[in-house]
């Protein structure tokens, strides 16, 4: 891939694609919510934000087509993000594990 | 110094468009890119920290996070899903056409995009009338009642979720605000004429922000208003 944007102009048809895409899932996340799948529920509706973040941002921001550097910046912000909010849950989700005070 | 003004030149650059330190405009356009990335990097972690209390407060009471989800109106929340997203589509539709220089369509989809993020926030300040007429406002008059009038489930703890709810909706609403402000500047500026193929980073940035703002909604679409909504026993 070119390292660098220029006159790149992406089809219209990628964004009429990724619209599509997202009123679909934004209508399934919707309506799956109401299917009881006891804790699942949660795991299918992060799933279904996530594809859609992903293609909004690939797609609609232009990372799929921007440079090395860039991608990497918006790595930065996913990797800090996981580390922020998965570090942090795995102590509060298995502190109550040995029952110990002060949970 | 000379040679290089003729290089600009020869580049086809509007000279006004490119700053001195640049050496040629794609480098000063890779240089805007990469720096409202980095501040949106900065918006991440600003939006993260909210995401971060909610699921601390979710995982400790999630009787109280569901009951009181309970009490948003889901359809109300997937229209205006659906409306965001729209908007969405028109911002890229606009960068698009800056992109292929057509002035008219870039003015046009600016102020579609203008309409849909004004309908949104419309919907949003109903959503927010609604919940201070029926006392969902954390504070002294706070009561969270389900359907049938009862107090809704661990109701002691409901107004952790409603909190949560108008600071995050609240941040995200802010957002918008600065974005329509942000619209208004780029659609007279449009009109103008100041955007074409060679120079519309504006319009592209402004593009990567309203994006930015339409990802953080996906995910509070579904973590404010879609726990628990089967109706199965809790």
């Amino acid at each position: 891939m070119a390292d660098h944007t220029e006159h790149h102009v992406v089809p219209k048809k990628i964004y009429f694609a990724v619209f599509f895409a997202l009123i679909v899932l934004t209508w399934v996340t919707t309506l799956v919510s109401r299917v009881d799948l006891g804790k699942w529920n949660i795991f299918v509706a992060l799933a279904i934000a996530i594809i859609k973040a992903s293609i909004v941002a690939l797609f609609f921001m232009h990372v799929w087509y921007s440079t090395r550097l860039t991608k990497m910046i918006v790595m930065c912000a996913v990797f800090w993000l996981i580390l922020l909010l998965f570090i942090t849950m795995t102590d509060i989700w298995t502190r109550s594990w040995m029952g110990v005070p002060g949970r | 110094m000379a040679s290089h003004t003729a290089d600009l030149e020869a580049s086809g650059a509007h000279a006004s468009n490119l700053q001195h330190h640049f050496e040629n405009p794609d480098q000063q356009k890779d240089a805007s890119t990469i720096g409202m990335w980095v501040f949106l990097v900065t918006e991440v972690m600003f939006f993260g920290g909210l995401f971060l209390a909610y699921f601390v407060y979710r995982q400790a009471y999630p009787a109280a996070f569901a009951a009181a989800s309970n009490n948003t109106d889901l359809w109300i929340g997937a229209v205006n899903t659906t409306v965001l997203i729209c908007s969405s589509l028109t911002m890229a539709l606009a960068v698009h056409s800056a992109a292929l220089g057509k002035k008219n369509l870039i003015v046009l989809f600016l102020i579609l995009t203008l309409i849909l993020g004004g309908t949104f926030l419309g919907v949003k300040a109903y959503e927010y009338h609604d919940k201070f007429v029926k006392h969902e406002v954390p504070g002294q008059n706070f009561d969270c009642r389900d359907e049938a009038g009862n107090p809704c489930v661990d109701a002691a703890h409901t107004p952790l979720f409603f909190a949560l709810y108008f600071g995050m909706t609240g941040l995200h609403a802010t957002h918008m605000i600065v974005g329509v402000g942000i619209i208004l500047f780029l659609i007279a500026q449009a009109r103008k004429g100041a955007y074409g193929p060679k120079w519309h980073t504006p319009v592209e940035l402004f593009g990567l922000y309203w994006h930015f703002v339409d990802i953080v909604w996906i995910f509070l679409f579904p973590l404010l208003y879609l726990i628990d909504r089967s109706g199965a026993p809790r």
